[in-house]
């Protein structure tokens, strides 16, 4: 049996007394599309900082495949494989669809050093920079700087800057935060198109996109685990009705 | 064709980004009118090609990569004493101490950028004006290499190509100064238009990403804050030989801050706005103190905050906008 494409033991975090990643034993199989759910506070985005090494846990172990990449540096996890994407568009407003791309591709194949070479002899890069962005339907607006795309590119910019790393594991936080329910449809379909060799965990408010994209759930509560399971378990689970399902949606 | 047109190839856009500007050839080919129309004037016009090219090298940190520096002076002086007292004690050849000024530069540029990589922002901005004021002290306290407040003294350089002599009224220093800037200008204009540069302007547009797309900002950051401080110290180098003398004032906290002044006056993050900025800089210095020697600063305090205000881009970036909207209507 291969070992799972991410997996977490013990994984703590506080700031003071605040406990927001308790205890945390998470594992993805490889090709698995996961779902985080909790309410507001519940540490869905600490869970992400902590795994992508944008925070660093008090204790606890991150390994991905059978790497342990608990000490690495955020870039050195997405070298090896560890992509993922903002709830808030973190982009490069000044850069079009195409540069941003292609600086992803090249940082990748590790010419973004190349000082003394115009960028136009990096063919196969940019073309590669292009192809993905045409695959999530950006290709008609690549040219156009991001900070006048219109908010729903954006989200899927998001998507394609962490594709580009070719990543093994991608953590997708709200993917369509801030979308109009009709456009985020658009934004799940890309999303469901992924190759299935792709290991997804994503963060998702809406309960339909959730149990319509998942093949398993995880609900967080307080920093900690509270259930996790297939999406029918969950949808039984009368504790989770309780502390989630049950209130009013999110809004 | 419009680029904006969807059939453009991708590669070939990016290619058409780098594409010299009719405007820029006229702008070079400009550059040469001193030499017939104010030969009176070649000093100043060597001086303006030197700080052109200081302006360049800080435009490629703050511009491109966002790295704020108020201490930028120290490498323009490190370059400058290295050829001043190469030439005294080694040998007089101008380009043996241009590259002596570069390579010593370089040297602590690279040293430096272990510190400076790390910070942004308020850090970064008094880590440079410490390193910078340090450098100054240095200077002026080793008296009996650099000359301390006397300046240095005996530096003699040896003709051009053994030819042509550092004249009085600046023929060569001149010539010398802006192929200097011309062929440093064409590796900065690579350097900005290759996948480094664009990892640059992704630095400057967004710290936080970078790491999340596997980019190592620091390693970049290290990476152009030699190479500037290699050019600074270049241009350093260039006063030293064509004035065959160095001052304290090079390594001044007042050299960085009227370098940073000159960069936002003509535009941070354009290649041409720090060369536009020194030429104006300059230009109003020599006749604002022909006017008025101690005030001329308050006229130069008028116009920097004028452009902030009015032309937050600066005068290519104001420029730019109306030449756009010129063209759109």
């Amino acid at each position: 049996m291969n070992a799972p494409a991410l997996s977490t033991f013990g994984l703590s975090k506080s700031f003071g007394s605040l406990a927001v990643a308790r205890e945390i034993e998470l594992s993805l199989p490889s090709g698995a599309r996961y779902a985080l759910i909790g309410p507001n506070g519940a540490g869905k985005t600490t869970l992400i900082n902590l795994m992508t090494g944008m925070l660093a846990p008090n204790a606890g172990r991150i390994m991905l495949g059978e790497e342990n990449i608990t000490a690495l540096e955020p870039q050195a996890r997405v070298r090896r494989g560890l992509a993922r994407t903002f709830q808030i568009n973190t982009l490069f407003p000044g850069l079009n669809a195409l540069e941003a791309v292609t600086l992803v591709v090249a940082e990748r194949r590790g010419i973004a050093g190349a000082f003394w070479q115009n960028i136009a002899v990096h063919k196969e890069t940019i073309e590669e920079a292009y192809e993905i962005l045409a695959k999530l339907r950006l290709g008609d607006d690549c040219y156009q700087p991001t900070r006048e795309l219109p908010y729903g590119r954006q989200r899927l910019l998001e998507i394609a800057l962490a594709l580009a790393t070719k990543p093994k594991v991608l953590l997708l936080d709200e993917p369509a935060a801030g979308v109009p329910q009709e456009e985020s449809g658009e934004i799940f379909e890309v999303v469901a198109s992924l190759s299935d060799d792709l290991t997804l965990l994503f963060i998702e408010h809406d309960m339909h996109v959730v149990f319509r994209f998942a093949t398993h759930i995880i609900v967080l509560v307080g920093g900690a685990i509270f259930a996790q399971g297939s999406p029918a378990e969950i949808a039984a689970d009368p504790g989770v009705r309780e502390v989630y399902l049950g209130k009013r949606h999110h809004g | 064709m419009s680029l904006r047109d969807v059939s453009a190839r991708p590669q070939q856009y990016l290619q058409s980004l780098s594409r010299w500007h009719p405007l820029e050839i006229a702008f070079w080919l400009a550059t040469l009118l001193p030499f017939v129309l104010f030969p009176s004037y070649l000093s100043l016009a060597s001086q303006i090609a030197i700080t052109a090219l200081f302006a360049l090298s800080l435009d490629l940190i703050l511009g491109y990569a966002g790295v704020v520096s108020l201490g930028h002076a120290a490498f323009f002086g490190i370059g400058a004493y290295a050829a001043g007292l190469f030439s005294k004690f080694v040998w007089g050849e101008p380009f043996s101490g241009l590259l002596v000024g570069a390579v010593l530069a370089g040297i602590f540029g690279y040293a430096s950028s272990f510190i400076i990589s790390r910070f942004r922002h308020l850090t970064l901005i008094m880590l440079t004006l410490g390193l910078g004021l340090l450098a100054f002290e240095v200077a002026n306290s080793a008296h009996w290499l650099t000359g301390g407040s006397d300046g240095l003294q005996g530096v003699s350089i040896l003709p051009l190509f053994g030819m042509f002599k550092f004249d009085l009224y600046g023929y060569t220093a001149y010539g010398y100064a802006l192929a200097a800037l011309f062929l440093v200008f064409l590796g900065a204009r690579r350097l900005i238009n290759s996948t480094f540069g664009l990892a640059l302007r992704g630095i400057r547009e967004n710290w936080t990403r970078m790491p999340a797309i596997g980019a190592d900002s620091r390693a970049h950051i290290r990476k152009v804050y030699t190479i500037a401080a290699a050019i600074a110290g270049l241009s350093g180098a260039l006063l030293a030989q064509t004035t065959e003398s160095v001052s304290l004032e090079s390594i001044s906290f007042q050299r960085s801050a009227d370098v940073l002044v000159m960069l936002v006056l003509g535009g941070a993050g354009r290649l041409y706005g720090g060369l536009v900025g020194a030429a104006i800089f300059m230009i109003a210095r020599d006749q604002f103190s022909g006017i008025a020697p101690q005030f001329w600063y308050f006229w130069i305090g008028i116009l920097l905050v004028t452009v902030v205000l009015v032309l937050p881009n600066g005068i290519l970036g104001g420029l730019s906008k109306l030449w756009a909207r010129w063209r759109g209507e």
